[in-house]
């Protein structure tokens, strides 16, 4: 018989740390070696994380296909069960089942420039995104990835991004709202103040990605639109409840669509002509 | 297809030749309504019924049922306790019905659970006639060509049976001594002229053609509104309605141990909470939001993917809305006449 798409596949915590306050970085492998090296997955896709007797939630992946072995996520302690999460330690065994979703149409960006655009806890998709276009860097083009957050402490994965800003090719560009250290040598200002620095954009062949909460949206597809970049070509990840991952409890469904297979990467496209998306 | 003849006086010996396959069950009273019962006596078999309260759905997918057994992180699929099956007197619209869950849950991410249960229930339909609240000739769903094992169809003495599936074909030899194989021109004189007089019984037609293009234009409509403001949010709609099939997971632990079950239950999107994320956010707050993704659901999403409606026209979610929220009411609403 077919395997049971709802069954849980036991994953060992390999390592985690907080990589704020209230958000922590889960590296998790599964127990057989040749399943970890055979996973694959595309950037934007996501898991569902079961733990026994609390229950299953969905998390994106933040690491990237191009590096198998490791599975990532970034996970933020709001309720029942990501409270049980953080309570585990490494080695520690957690049940993951997927990958799901649609994840983004990486082929369509192939030789086509790239505008990441990130707020808050939207860096732990758009991550697994941009470290996949690093690792396999000749197949695209320019590459922008602007991150926004709160305040330094706020923002996830500091150094990592802060150390890719050394790199001549990939333009990175962090920003916080409000820099409360002092020390803060990056912009300050909501993620649209950096759209100042993209210069020279061909609208047509650029392909921009979206993740934030809700209220940046609308702020962020206003900017790419005045750049000229077409509506099918912006791209955006959206969230909904979540209990199966595949199309049967209809818990994610908005309209005519399920978000958990359908998406849950649209196109401002798809946002316009289907409604309710946000 | 095979077509057999089987005369009603033989219709209980069949019926009870078939406890070698599973336990039996079909339309029973209950009070004022009907139900589907277990027929541990034939008895009680009570074919004036017109629909039950649940669909047949409830054999196919339980209004709850574990779909693992857990002890520390290992799950194991409960595959094993499913048992087999034979539900008779299905109607027309009903099997329909089901070919729309078979689609739901077979085709994309196949349901093990769902396909266990499909495989273990024998399903035997039975011809209907239909009252005012009935519209399956409008949904195209008053005759079946698939989606069950045996279909009988009840004339003046006897059923003509057809045999839709393998599994039908070995319940039909269990007794092929009550059957008849010779189909005269008489008898199909008799079930012409019982079609066309069945035809003429559905008095209500809810013309449901081009629903996508007119759920659009109604998507700012004050219908919605005016619906929500009566709706109860009670999920009766959603229970009753033989194609939904929306569910919510519960974890529950044995008291000791760290062993437990994971728990798959009914689930419907008129309930409040049905799309709140953590953090509290509700995607759909209010009840007119909830009224149009129901119609949505059945009108639009299905017509566009499916090429018909997830609607089967058995009624049921007229009988059933307390404050006649039902599909005869939206229609007739969104279409404004
Ligand atoms: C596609 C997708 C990707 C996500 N990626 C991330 C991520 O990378 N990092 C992160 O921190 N969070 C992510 N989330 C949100 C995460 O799923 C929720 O924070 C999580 O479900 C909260 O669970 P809880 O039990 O701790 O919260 P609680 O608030 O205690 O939840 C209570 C109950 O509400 C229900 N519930 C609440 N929110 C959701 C939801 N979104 N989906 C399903 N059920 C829900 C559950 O039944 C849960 O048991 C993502 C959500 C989706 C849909
Ligand atoms: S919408 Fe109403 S009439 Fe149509 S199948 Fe569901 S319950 Fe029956
Ligand atoms: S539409 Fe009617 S049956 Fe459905 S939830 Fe509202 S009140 Fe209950
Ligand atoms: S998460 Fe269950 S249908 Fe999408």
């Amino acid at each position: 018989m077919a395997t049971n798409v709802y069954l849980p596949e036991p994953m060992r915590i390999v390592r985690r740390f907080n990589l704020i306050s209230d958000v922590r970085f889960f590296q998790v492998r599964p127990l057989a070696m040749d399943r970890a090296l055979s996973l694959d997955y595309l950037p934007g896709q996501f898991m569902i994380v079961s733990l026994p007797g609390i229950g299953e939630a969905p998390f994106s992946i933040s690491s990237t296909p191009s590096r198998p072995g490791l599975i990532e996520f970034g996970i933020r302690n709001v309720g029942v069960l990501t409270e049980q999460l953080f309570k585990l330690k490494e080695n520690e065994i957690i049940g993951v089942r997927g990958p799901y979703g649609n994840g983004f149409p990486i082929s369509k960006f192939e030789k086509k420039d790239l505008i990441i655009v990130v707020g808050g806890l939207g860096a732990v998709p758009l991550r697994s995104l941009l470290l996949y276009t690093l690792d396999n860097r000749d197949r695209f083009g320019k590459i922008y990835f602007l991150y926004g957050a709160r305040r330094p402490n706020e923002m996830l994965f500091l150094n990592e991004f802060l150390e890719l800003k050394g790199r001549d090719d990939l333009n990175c560009l962090l920003s916080v709202d409000k820099d409360d250290t002092g020390k803060w040598t990056e912009n300050v200002g909501v993620v649209t103040t950096l759209f100042k620095h993209l210069k020279g954009i061909n609208p047509n062949n650029t392909y921009a990605t979206v993740c934030g909460p809700p209220v940046m949206y609308k702020f962020v597809i206003d900017e790419l639109l005045k750049l000229g970049i077409p509506k099918h070509q912006i791209l955006m990840t959206l969230e909904r409840r979540m209990h199966c991952g595949v199309g049967k409890c209809g818990h994610c469904v908005i309209g005519s669509i399920y978000t958990c297979m359908d998406g849950p990467v649209f196109s401002h496209w798809d946002v316009l002509h289907m409604k309710d998306l946000i | 297809m095979k077509v057999l003849k089987l005369q009603k006086r033989n219709l209980n010996s069949y019926l009870e030749s078939l406890r070698v396959f599973g336990e039996i069950y079909g339309p029973v009273r209950k009070d004022e309504k009907y139900i589907y019962g277990q027929l541990d006596d034939l008895d009680k078999l009570d074919l004036r019924m017109l629909r039950t309260i649940l669909p047949v759905k409830k054999f196919l997918v339980p209004p709850k049922f574990n779909t693992f057994s857990f002890e520390g992180y290992t799950y194991k699929p409960e595959l094993e306790k499913i048992p087999r099956r034979v539900i008779f007197g299905v109607h027309p619209c009903e099997i329909h019905g089901l070919l729309i869950l078979d689609k739901f849950f077979l085709e994309r991410f196949p349901d093990p659970y769902y396909q266990e249960r499909r495989k273990n229930t024998a399903i035997l339909g039975l011809s209907c006639v239909p009252d005012e609240k009935c519209f399956a000739k409008s949904t195209g769903t008053h005759f079946v060509e698939s989606g069950f094992d045996l279909a009988f169809n009840e004339l003046q003495d006897f059923y003509l049976v057809w045999v839709g599936s393998s599994l039908g074909d070995d319940l039909v030899r269990l007794r092929l001594d009550l059957f008849e194989e010779d189909i005269k021109e008489r008898d199909l004189h008799e079930y012409m002229k019982w079609r066309s007089w069945r035809d003429s019984q559905y008095k209500l037609k809810l013309d449901m053609t081009g629903m996508p293009d007119i759920m659009e234009l109604n998507y700012n409509s004050p219908i919605w509104k005016k619906f929500g403001d009566k709706d109860l949010s009670c999920g009766a709609c959603s229970m009753v309605c033989p194609t939904c099939p929306c569910y919510n997971v519960r974890d529950q632990l044995k008291p000791v141990g760290n062993s437990g079950e994971r728990q798959r239950h009914w689930d419907s999107c008129m309930f409040k909470p049905f799309a709140v994320v953590a953090g509290g956010h509700n995607f759909r707050e209010n009840r007119a939001e909830r009224v149009k993704l129901w119609y949505t659901h059945k009108l639009k999403a299905f017509i566009t993917e499916f090429g018909k409606p997830a609607c089967v026209g058995c009624g049921r979610c007229i009988d059933t809305c307390p404050v006649d929220i039902n599909i005869k009411t939206v229609v007739t609403a969104l279409k404004g006449v």
